[in-house]
């Protein structure tokens, strides 16, 4: 289990902010993404960002756009999950479809601190923190095949050549 | 117990009976994509796939950044064109077609009963014409174009009934704010929505499309009205296939019921930076602003430059006032030109900017500066949006941001009607 530091934000946090969309159609390559990765909600996070580090939002996280970038960006800037209280719907699937974890859990969105290290159990359904252990509701097999491929590319391409 | 709409189409679609809740596959009637479908190739090609399993399926419409505003958007057009050649897509529609909504549905594929899925928030828009059209991402599309199938979850739905009149000012996108306010930028997350009611059956198509378009900003999967006279009049020469009408039934469960009078509704305004942080006219009344936007996927339309013009006709924008007028489409572009409506604005001082999306995601035509606000008819006012992190995006009906543009100030249309 990968511990990673704590980002807090609150709620609506919008794909505008993740990934603003003047880079939707310049930005094709995710290593670049990942450089403009919450640039208009938190100018520094991504310099600052750690692999195995965790977001940890309020409602509706990645309302908006569908721009799937809004995941992608997250993931290459080696975030390993994103907690909220509750996920846009395009997002959702976006963030599943590119290996991101999505988990959803009121009472540790209100319980986890901004800067605070954090460790996720995705087998055990599990946000382990200093005070305690938050559940999840674990992923269903089929998303978690495609999490476990690495995104719903790589998930379909195996699933296509018969493996 | 009856069906929802939501309930009956999927149902249809994966030839069983289902319920709210469940999760199904499916083959959608069409799948559009813009821009993005640069992105969308490169990563259909890494499936290993060779040809798009369904190319008569496929609806690409370059409308983001048009014309090209760089060499990478460039080199993405010119990406997408030969990818449109080589796999014999016929339903491709060039730089001077304008914005994919609005001619998605001009051009006949947004029709009752169908599934449509797109890889833009916004296709929430063919619920105007009684279709289930939502967004998806990138490799959802690119998936689709591989295999033709897709995992849904029924939505539930909750019924919106709008009675009363329109009052003279105000406007279907002054009712799609004033819901969006009150129930929320999540209300109708994973949802359904349907829209119904007197007040709505007497919209123009132009003004449904408004509220379906804006129900991506509840969250909404789709935005359904039920198919009427009007609509089929509407689709008559232009439905690209057959369709069925499919409505829900009486007795259907929703989720929640929504009531609205719109009687003595008043211009709304959603401020900086949410689509929720609605407030009525008076209160927004005063602040002044730098750029003024009528058009956009959600009020480009004729009925909408109409209303600008008869606001500007023989006045001037405020010197303080960059005004860009972008027609959704080629088509409403035309009927705007053969009307004098695009004289009377420009003479008023307004730039005329070409179909297509324009600033309203900050790519190109009118970006932002730090400290600068924008008053605008389009559907989202995130920060950073239409350029600077450091700028200010306001929302509202073409009336308020056409009357606005004359003092340099949002102000109340109604005193010009």
């Amino acid at each position: 289990m990968k511990k990673g530091r704590v980002w807090k934000y609150g709620d609506n946090v919008n794909t505008d902010v993740i990934f603003p969309g003047k880079y939707t159609y310049s930005i094709l390559e995710p290593e670049e993404m990942a450089r403009h990765a919450l640039e208009d909600l938190d100018p520094g996070f991504a310099q600052k960002v750690k692999l195995g580090d965790v977001i940890v939002a309020g409602k509706n996280f990645g309302c908006g756009s569908s721009r799937e970038q809004a995941a992608t960006c997250l993931k290459y800037a080696g975030v390993q999950a994103v907690v909220a209280k509750s996920f846009a719907r395009i997002f959702f699937r976006n963030a599943i479809n590119q290996g991101l974890p999505v988990l959803q859990s009121e009472e540790a969105v209100d319980s986890i601190e901004d800067g605070e290290e954090i460790g996720i159990d995705f087998i055990g359904g599990k946000i382990k923190t200093s005070r305690g252990d938050f559940k999840f509701p674990p992923f269903p097999e089929s998303v978690m095949g495609i999490l476990e491929a690495g995104g719903l590319i790589p998930y379909t391409k195996k699933k296509l050549e018969g493996k | 117990m009856g069906k929802t709409f939501s309930e009956k189409v999927l149902g249809l679609k994966a030839q069983k009976e289902v319920r709210a809740g469940e999760v199904i596959t499916v083959s959608p009637d069409y799948i559009l994509s813009h821009d993005n479908s640069a992105a969308i190739i490169k990563e259909f090609r890494k499936l290993g796939v060779k040809d798009v399993k369904s190319p008569q399926k496929l609806v690409i419409i370059l409308d983001h950044v048009v014309p090209a505003a760089s060499e990478k958007y460039a080199l993405n057009h010119k990406t997408i064109r030969e990818f449109v050649s080589a796999q014999k897509i016929q339903n491709f529609f060039d730089i001077p077609s304008g914005i994919c909504h609005q001619v998605f549905s001009e051009n006949g594929f947004a029709l009752p009963g169908k599934l449509v899925l797109g890889a833009d928030s916004h296709t929430t828009s063919y619920g105007a014409f009684g279709a289930f059209a939502a967004g998806i991402g990138r490799s959802e599309v690119a998936t689709l174009w591989a295999t033709g199938e897709i995992w849904l979850r029924i939505p539930e739905t909750i019924k919106i009934e709008i009675e009363g009149e329109l009052p003279s000012g105000v406007y279907a996108k002054d009712v799609i704010l004033k819901i969006i306010g009150e129930e929320g930028a999540d209300r109708a997350n994973y949802k359904a929505v349907e829209f119904t009611g007197e007040a709505v059956k007497k919209f123009s198509l132009a003004s449904r499309l408004v509220l379906s378009n804006m129900a991506a900003e509840m969250g909404a999967k789709n935005g359904y009205f039920e198919p009427d006279e009007d609509t089929l009049l509407w689709l008559k020469g232009r439905a690209k296939d057959k369709y069925n009408v499919i409505s829900s039934d009486p007795d259907a469960k929703f989720e929640a019921v929504l009531n609205y009078n719109i009687s003595s509704l008043e211009p709304q305004v959603a401020c900086p930076h949410t689509v929720d942080n609605v407030k009525p006219i008076s209160e927004a009344e005063g602040t002044e602003f730098h750029q003024a936007v009528i058009g956009t996927c959600t009020n480009g339309r004729l009925e909408d430059l109409e209303i600008a013009a008869r606001i500007l006709k023989g006045k001037k924008v405020h010197s303080s006032v960059r005004a860009l007028i972008i027609p959704a489409s080629r088509q409403e572009y035309l009927h705007a030109l053969k009307k004098r409506i695009l004289e009377v604005l420009a003479e008023a001082g307004c730039v005329i900017l070409n179909p297509g999306c324009g600033p309203c995601l900050g790519a190109h035509q009118g970006i932002l500066a730090p400290g600068e606000v924008a008053l605008s008819t389009a559907n989202r006012n995130f920060r950073g949006r239409m350029g600077s992190r450091e700028a200010q995006i306001y929302l509202a009906s073409p009336a308020t941001v056409a009357a606005s543009s004359l003092e340099g100030k949002i102000i109340d249309p109604r005193k010009f009607l």
